[in-house]
Formats: structure tokens, sequence, C-alpha cells
């Protein structure tokens, strides 16, 4: 039953129009004008604020972001897919059970979950007076304010992301397949990489596009965890609006994000268009 | 969910269940530990400080006016945002599913873009628009940059709603002379209703979660409640963090609970 006339779709479209697209159209004028003395912008156009962003000082920064966010990416793969694969073969009980317990800190608001983690690495935090009351060590650790506290973060927060579409795709999973691979002769790693990966590759690329795009953007996770000394991509650009008011350097410094994003939803259509036809097959 | 006759399924490798474990400890652990910590208060004894059992953080936290404030303002950004959000998303969703239009599948895949776009990019492209139009930052420009966000929720929870439940039932009430008004206040209202409650609860939740959209779009005095929790944890060694971070916790697990007891019933 579909009728005509778009009357009722006009207060959504309006709405977007007005708060999304507009909004995204100028960040992208934004990244083309000056910044004048007092950080107020100057409208001339002139691709100056792309041709700072070239200097080694930011292509640093960029570097280890997309670093970083691919670091993440592969953890969060690592160890998502054997929880995934373990809640979607749990017994149903279980499996309830479990998604609880990934649900829960999914849930929490995500500022406290953030400072949770500096909590456990912090030089008070349950991990240091362990290994001081065992007498490992006599001078606490400095594990906060670090690229490695940083890590800790972007992974723990976003296993989630990375675990919940493979476990939507295990849970359909026909498990008779292993079944029928074993019969045929093939073993734990043949099965592993021949079977089950291949046939959870939709699952496997959406989480890693939930996982890659928000960390190479995050901010707060650097900012809380990584001290003063870790400069990431979304630090870097939040400093600019916030505290440097160099509102277009940071547009032009947000534009190259948007691009690395739309870049990663090509490779993603790339590879779920494979693993569809996969399925298919 | 399908129903099936579900067949044993072959246990994991044993490293899966280590792996998982592991996992486990690193989502709940520190968020557990927080909890634990919050009880805790030092006690100056002979040997120096020692930590006991106290209720000191949460006293010091009902203390807190401000607190007070930005809570109450959070929670009126998250119900404006849900409502306006819900309005917004089932009109968009009827329009999407039931009707036809130019433009109909660039209005979708718009809809689809707050959900993978960095929160960061929304966040400076509302403030850079704002300012452009001159419209001054308050707890106006978090609401708008909110709805603009949490709309997405609604819109898809609401159309795999109306793409799933049959047509005809709309079709014979129409048939039946139904006005098209009527169809949908008799018919298709009811049988959405589930999705629409679903979707305002998500929108309600995104907003009064939200942190770095508000970073981005509030101004001064219209702090939010993570965004006083922020600036407490990065400005100060306050131990009340530790109460206030609990009860957020604590909350969210009841929620789920609550969530989980209710769907129970009619979906399961």
């Amino acid at each position: 039953m579909k009728h005509k006339g778009g009357g009722l779709a006009l207060p959504l479209a309006l709405w977007l129009g007005a708060f999304l697209v507009l909004p995204v159209a100028f960040v992208a004028i934004y990244s083309l004008l000056k910044r004048g003395a007092y950080g107020e912008v100057i409208w001339t156009l002139s691709l100056h604020n792309y041709a700072r962003a070239m200097d080694a000082l930011y292509l640093g920064i960029f570097s280890k972001s997309l670093m970083l966010a691919a670091l993440t990416t592969c953890v969060c793969m690592i160890i998502g897919f054997p929880l995934a694969y373990t809640i979607a073969t749990a017994s149903k009980t279980w499996r309830s059970l479990l998604l609880a317990g990934l649900m829960v800190p999914f849930l929490t608001n995500f500022v406290v979950r953030v400072y949770a983690i500096r909590v456990i690495l912090g030089v008070e935090g349950p991990i240091n007076h362990a290994l001081m009351a065992s007498g490992l060590l006599t001078e606490p650790l400095m594990m906060t304010d670090s690229l490695f506290a940083v890590a800790v973060g972007m992974v723990t927060n976003y296993l989630p992301f990375m675990t919940l579409p493979i476990y939507v795709v295990l849970e359909a999973f026909d498990f008779s397949l292993l079944e029928a691979a074993a019969d045929l002769g093939a073993r734990g790693w043949t099965i592993l990489f021949k079977v089950i990966l291949p046939l959870s590759r939709q699952g496997l690329v959406s989480g890693a596009t939930l996982v890659f795009i928000p960390v190479l953007g995050e901010y707060m996770i650097p900012d809380l965890l990584g001290g003063a000394r870790t400069m990431l991509l979304g630090n870097l650009i939040t400093e600019q609006f916030l505290k440097a008011r160099d509102w277009p350097f940071g547009a032009a410094v947000a534009m190259i994000l948007i691009l690395a994003m739309l870049g990663s939803f090509a490779v993603q259509r790339a590879l779920a268009g494979k693993g569809a036809t996969l399925a298919q097959a | 969910m399908r129903k099936r006759d579900e067949k044993p399924r072959p246990a994991p490798h044993i490293a899966a269940k280590i792996i998982t474990m592991g996992a486990f400890s690193l989502l709940l652990i520190p968020l557990l530990a927080v909890v634990m910590y919050s009880f805790f208060a030092p006690v100056s004894e002979a040997g120096g400080l020692v930590w006991r059992p106290s209720l000191m953080w949460y006293e010091r936290l009902l203390q807190d006016q401000l607190l007070g404030q930005t809570l109450i303002l959070s929670l009126q950004v998250a119900a404006v945002t849900s409502v306006l959000a819900s309005l917004l998303g089932v009109t968009g969703a009827m329009a999407l599913e039931r009707t036809k239009f130019p433009g109909r599948r660039l209005l979708a895949s718009l809809t689809v873009v707050p959900l993978v776009m960095p929160e960061l990019v929304m966040g400076l492209a509302s403030v850079i628009w704002f300012a452009f139009l001159g419209i001054k930052l308050g707890v106006h420009t978090i609401m708008m940059a909110h709805v603009t966000f949490a709309l997405s929720y609604v819109v898809i929870t609401v159309r795999a709603r109306l793409a799933d439940f049959d047509t005809s039932l709309e079709e014979a009430a129409a048939d039946l002379g139904a006005t098209p008004g009527q169809v949908f206040r008799t018919v298709t209202l009811p049988l959405i209703a589930p999705a629409i409650v679903a979707g305002a609860m998500m929108a309600f939740t995104l907003s009064f979660d939200d942190f770095l959209i508000s970073f981005f779009t509030a101004g001064a005095g219209s702090d939010t409640l993570p965004m006083r929790l922020y600036s407490m944890i990065r400005f100060g060694l306050n131990r009340e963090i530790y109460a206030l971070s609990s009860l957020l916790i604590v909350v969210t697990a009841i929620g789920m609970a609550v969530s989980y007891k209710l769907r129970v019933g009619p979906n399961i």
C-alpha cells in the first residue's frame, strides 16, 4: 500500500537538511577559510589549512591515530570473535547472561567507563595494590597517561561494537556445516579458516567498521587516559575548536577525518559484497 | 528472534573460553572496582591513613547542589530530545515505509548517517552551523543536536516494525471505510507502539549519556551531567566521582534488568 506524496516526510527531511546536511556542508566551507587574529573567521577561500595539515607534526598525529585505530580493530577482532563464538554456542540461559554481561558495560555512561579504566590502571588502583602487596614492586607503576592506557581504553570500550555484529551472524550460523567439514576430513584450523571465518565475514566487516571509524575520531579516551603528551586526531580537532579557536584549521582536519571515514566505508562495502556472494553460493 | 528447535551447538575450544573469561574481566572488573571503591573512605589512624568502609562520598554527593542542577538539566534535555525525535522519527518512518516520493532513497540513507558519523564531526558541524546562523549556544542548541542523532534510532526501529507486519490489516481497515487517519490511529499505531517506545527510550538514553556533542554545543552554564562528571575527573581529585559513577552503573544495570523482564513477556 504505497501512497503518493511525501508530505509526511517533510518534517524529517527539513530537520535533517537544517541540522545535518547544511552543518556538514559548512564544515567543508569553513575548512577553506582563514582564522583572523582574534579567532574570528575571515571569508577568503584557499587551501591554506590543508597545506598546513601536511606539516610533519600533523602527519605524525594522523599516522599515530591510524595505527592505533588499526591496532584496536585487530585486537578487538582477536578477542571479539572467540567471545562471540562462545556466547553463540552457549546454552540459552548462559547466552542471555553473557549478553547481559556485555550490554551492561556497553550501556553504562561512556565517561564512567573511561574513568573506570583510569581507576584500574591508576597509581592507587587495584593492579598496583596487588603488585606492591605481593612484593613484586616497590614503587607503583605509572600506567595511566600513556599510549598503552589509551589502547587499553579503546579496546575495552569498543569490544562490544565488534562482538555484537559477529554474534548476530554466529547466532544464525548453521553449525552442522562444521560436522560436514569434519566428516570430510578437515581439522580444527582448517575448519576455522575455511568454514567459520569466511561465513562470518559480514559480521567481521561491520564490526571492524564500527570500531575503526569511532576510534579514529575518539576524543575522550586519549584525553582522560593519554595525558598531555598523547595527541591524536580527535584531540587535535577538538583543541582547534575549544582552545586554539582556529575553526578553519579544525574543520580542515575534520574533513580529513570524514574522508578517512568514507574510505573505510568503501572498503567495507567491497569486502561485505564479496562475503554476501560467498554466503549465497 | 527465530524460533527453531535448537540442535546442541559444538562447545567452543578451550582457548575461546579463556579469551571470553579475559574479555569479561576486562569489561566488568573496572566497573566493579569503581563501585567497591565508592564505599571506602580514608580515616587517619595511628599508622597513617587507613581506608575504612564509609558512605562519605554518597553524603557529599547529596550535598552537591551543582550536580543536582546538571542532573535535572540532563533529564530535561533527554526528555525533550526523546519526544521530538519520536515525532520526527515516526512520521519519517511512516513516509519512508508507506509512501512514495522523490528523494525517498536519499532521505533513507541520510537517516543512517548520524549512526555512523563520529560524534566529534556531529558536534563541530553543529557548532559551526550555529555560529554561522548567529544562534547563541545553550540548552536549546544541545537539544537540537541531540534530536538529530537520536531520531535515527527511532526511524530504524519503527521502520523495521512497519516492514515486519502485514499491510493487509491496514488495507482491510481502509476497505471497510476507515479514513487514513482512522487507519493510523486504530490499526497502525497500536501495532508499532512497542517500536516507538523502544525508539523513544533509546533516544532518551543516548541523549542522557552523550558527552561529546553536548561538550561542543553547550553554552556557558548549560553543563549536562556527563559534562559535569568529565570536568570533575579532568580538573580535580574529587572522590565523589566514585559514588556518582557507581550510581550510574547501578542505574544502567537495573534498567537492563527491567527492560529484559518487560521483554520476556510478549516477545519470547
